[in-house]
């Protein structure tokens, strides 16, 4: 198990005050003026070495990224976007950081601010987090007070820090959407390129980072990029926030390294699978949008970006959603369907589509009433979806039905086994293609 | 994508315009954005006007959202239409958003919405007396917290359907209600088994600090690094215990094979193996069994079908068609650098000699000639064109050199390889195809 002295997200729980002064001595806003004096150059470094990959689910490498926006200014003025948009089914650990350590977000968003010369920051919350945007806007007030930012702040350089919202649309969590739905729009995904770090938020050169990504740099840059490197594995470094939801005895956030053990993580912090590990179906490690694994293969897997990829999931956000043999599979593959259903923003057509055709086709799977012959169209057809999107929204629909047919195509074939064993007075119908 | 439209006109008020509070507050919102860009500002300024029309967005308000925003109105109703958490139908005082998505739906979220459906009715209708209304809508992220849902503002997690129904009849009698957790959770902590964070140094100041350390010593050195330095410590007293690989491909260092030198950053060849390889004399054989090698054996010993030679034999029997076998990863690149180090010690000799060097005066330079027959044994050669490598017209040059049988080619040396290799004019090649082997396995066949 981590140390608590390597763990960053110290008021997680919110046992303690979210306050400036509770958080100054935890450890936050300690020596930023000195880390900012280091440089540019050095900060970026740094955060290179530390290995950090992006939390919000794809995982680029943050130092990377921060390292994409121009170094000289043309004259635009650049934009640090933090993107608290946290909607992936199975992840709720930025609200966390929002409402119990927020001054840890606006400390990483003023170094990561001036590393890339950016002398705003937008931090994009979901609308439905109204008591985090009230926690997070609190925390905001008090550093202006305190002059940690500002115009005329202690540490020697300009920045403001707003705190913006959204309206509930899934889709407002991919980073261009979010750039939309700042500037006023319907949240729908812009073509890449121009990527964001040449033409962003209104037309300037933006960086889109996660909470938990802006949230670490203060500790990282404290205690070294070694340090965060020298955690967890080669790759897969540092510490994550994991949200364990779903069939366990005590489902909880907690900060560990990466490369703990499924079982590890469940029977150490999660009270165990409920009714025993025999009890184990399956689990979505990464938020609905990767694949599900099997019990047999998550088990004693190391939940980190290398190995899920290996397993044909993925890390995602960590959001470890557990299932336990109660659970009707098809159907919750179905309901998350739905979930892509009604979150597509209607630009693609295979997608605003796609979806639609996919949720109805897996209701009637989970039901039986449907034609051996339509899982491999259906699987088709994910295929058709997949990477023909201009966001990651139609691969995010794909790739949950596609671990099904995967995996559970036996229980498919059996349940439409079951239903047509009994005689039904409609016939069962077929998917238009 | 959701379908949704506008309340009937027959529930759309006449006019609306901002209390002079919320006129002011949004003045506030506006002047986050930049110079021009107060189109930013149209999803607060929506949320303001659907909090003060009574929790759901009329088409007036959206119409004075876009005018005070100089927007035009299709713009703001297309914001309005796209985010799903402005309303565009009345609501109910109390208004119930169930997270229905999967971790909520997996612990118990069809209990809610039935015990709603219950006693509210379908989803989306206002109950009689206007108290509440209902709707399952997607993840709102606390999902350890599953399952949840969302009254007007705030959250109420771990619910059961008689945690709900007691809420509710809190909410309707006007009684204070508890916020987030129903079951005593502070927020996602497991409950009543927090065993992380306890250390009380985290809280009490005492780290501040602390990690300038590693800038004092050494100056921004990064070899002064004791967070990291204490860590390593720290694992190498309480080591983790060995996790199993499962579903990683296992990397393991193979052999001392030379892209793991250069990797290493040495060079890929080492000085002794490249001075073995450039001595002629010397057989590769020592490197391993790399590659079929030559053996200076006397051909009467091979064609005697001695038990060595048979082994040797066996083991580069390969078919005509089939391409020489490949051998080991690593011992082959050994092998192939030792033929590459041949090659070059080849061109520095050659280079040597003056341009109009005959094919014949080149090969003496760089190796030994093979001894030649006078004719074919019994007038009868063997078909050197079964080795892969030798045509028509090279089994007429070797025929020349007086080299008919196969069993003469196995028992070519190394000197003897390189010396043929020049006159033919393609140094390397023999190696490459492996004349030698596949002409032991040849004298082999025919010895049967």
């Amino acid at each position: 198990m981590l140390s608590d002295q390597d763990r960053i997200f110290t008021n997680l729980y919110g046992l303690h005050s979210p306050g400036l002064e509770a958080a100054k001595q935890r450890g936050a806003w300690d020596g930023t003026k000195f880390l900012l004096e280091m440089g540019r150059d050095w900060i970026i470094e740094e955060m290179k070495t530390s290995g950090l990959r992006g939390r919000g689910g794809a995982g680029f490498p943050t130092g990377l990224k921060w390292s994409f926006m121009p170094k000289k200014s043309d004259g635009r003025p650049h934009y640090l976007v933090v993107n608290a948009d946290e909607s992936e089914p199975g992840t709720c650990k930025d609200r966390e950081i929002m409402r119990h350590d927020p001054h840890l977000l606006i400390e990483g968003c003023m170094l990561a601010s001036f590393a890339m010369n950016a002398h705003a920051c937008y931090v994009y919350i979901r609308g439905e987090y109204v008591a985090e945007k009230h926690a997070l806007q609190r925390a905001v007030d008090e550093a202006y007070e305190a002059r940690l930012v500002g115009q005329d702040n202690v540490h020697g350089f300009p920045f403001d820090i707003y705190v913006h919202h959204g309206a509930g649309a899934y889709i407002c969590g991919e980073e261009t959407a979010l750039i939309e739905s700042l500037e006023g729009k319907k949240g729908m995904p812009r073509l890449k390129p121009p990527f964001p770090a040449n033409m962003g938020l209104y037309g300037c050169p933006t960086t889109v980072n996660n909470v938990e990504s802006i949230a670490v740099a203060g500790t990282i840059l404290r205690r070294g990029g070694a340090w965060f490197a020298g955690l967890g594995g080669k790759n897969n470094t540092g510490t994550k926030l994991f949200c364990v939801s779903g069939h366990v005895n005590k489902p909880c956030n907690v900060e560990e390294e990466l490369g703990i053990t499924f079982r590890e993580l469940i029977d150490k912090h999660c009270g165990g699978m409920r009714g025993g590990w025999d009890n184990l179906l399956c689990s979505i490690p990464g938020g609905s949008s990767v694949p599900l694994v099997p019990a047999e293969q998550i088990i004693d897997a190391k939940m980190d970006f290398d190995t899920l990829r290996n397993l044909g999931s993925g890390l995602g956000t960590a959001a470890v959603i557990v299932l336990d043999k109660s659970t009707d599979i098809v159907q919750a593959i179905a309901r998350i369907a739905y979930f892509y259903k009604h979150e597509s923003c209607g630009q693609c057509t295979p997608c605003r589509e796609g979806t639609g055709w996919m949720w109805r086709v897996m209701l009637r799977m989970a039901e039986g009433r449907a034609q051996k012959r339509e899982i491999d169209m259906l699987f088709d057809v994910t295929k058709q979806i997949e990477g023909h999107t201009i966001c990651a929204l139609g691969d995010a629909a794909a790739w949950p039905i596609q671990g099904l047919i995967r995996h559970y195509r036996p229980e498919i074939e059996k349940r439409i086994d079951r239903y047509s064993a009994n005689p039904h007075s409609d016939p069962v119908p077929m998917a238009a293609e | 994508m959701a379908n949704r439209r506008l309340a009937p006109a027959a529930e759309q008020p006449e006019s609306f315009a901002f209390t002079p509070d919320n006129a002011e507050w949004a003045q506030g919102q506006i002047a986050k954005y930049p110079e021009g860009r107060q189109a930013s500002a149209v999803i607060p300024l929506l949320w303001k006007a659907q909090e003060q029309n009574g929790g759901w967005l009329p088409r007036a308000a959206i119409e004075a959202v876009a005018d005070q925003l100089g927007m035009p109105h299709i713009r703001v109703l297309e914001v309005a239409t796209f985010y799903t958490m402005f309303a565009l139908e009345p609501v109910g005082r109390y208004w119930i958003q169930v997270c229905g998505t999967v971790p909520c739906d997996s612990c118990g979220s069809r209990e809610l919405k039935a015990m709603l459906h219950e006693r509210l009715g379908p989803p989306g209708h206002v109950s009689p007396d206007g108290t509440f209304s209902w709707l399952e809508v997607e993840c709102l992220g606390a999902c350890c917290n599953a399952p949840m849902a969302q009254i007007n503002h705030d959250y109420f997690e771990d619910l059961t359907p008689e945690s709900l129904g007691r809420l509710m009849d809190d909410l309707a009698a006007g009684r204070p209600v508890k916020v987030g957790s129903q079951t005593g959770r502070t927020s996602s902590e497991p409950q009543g088994a927090v065993n992380t964070l306890q250390d009380p140094s985290l809280f009490d100041g005492s780290r501040i600090g602390a990690w300038r350390k590693r800038f004092e010593n050494g100056g921004e050195g990064e070899a002064a690094n004791d967070e990291a330095a204490s860590s390593e410590q720290r694992a190498a007293s309480d080591p983790k215990p060995a996790r199993p690989d499962a579903g990683r491909a296992v990397e393991r260092p193979v052999t001392d094979a030379p892209a793991q030198r250069v990797a290493e950053g040495e060079t890929p060849v080492k000085p002794e193996d490249r001075a073995d390889a450039a001595d002629g004399g010397r057989s590769t054989a020592q490197h391993g069994e790399a590659r079929p090698t030559v053996r200076a054996e006397p051909s009467e010993r091979v064609a005697a079908d001695e038990p060595a030679a048979a082994e040797a034999g066996a083991q580069s029997a390969l078919k005509r068609d089939e391409p020489p076998p490949q051998p080991a990863a690593s011992g082959a690149s050994e092998g192939e650098i030792a033929a590459e180090a041949e090659e070059s010690r080849i061109e520095a000799k050659l280079a040597e000699l003056p341009k109009d060097a005959s094919p014949e005066q080149k090969a003496d330079a760089v190796g030994t000639r093979p001894t030649g027959l006078d004719a074919a044994r019994a007038g009868q050669p063997d078909a050197l064109t079964r080795i892969k490598g030798i045509g028509p017209g090279n089994e007429r040059r070797l025929h020349a050199l007086g080299i008919y049988h196969f069993d003469q080619i196995a028992a070519w040396t190394r000197d003897e390889i390189a010396w043929v290799g020049t006159y033919l004019a393609f140094p390397g090649r023999i190696d490459r195809e492996d004349w030698v082997g596949q002409a032991r396995a040849l004298t082999k066949s025919l010895s049967r």
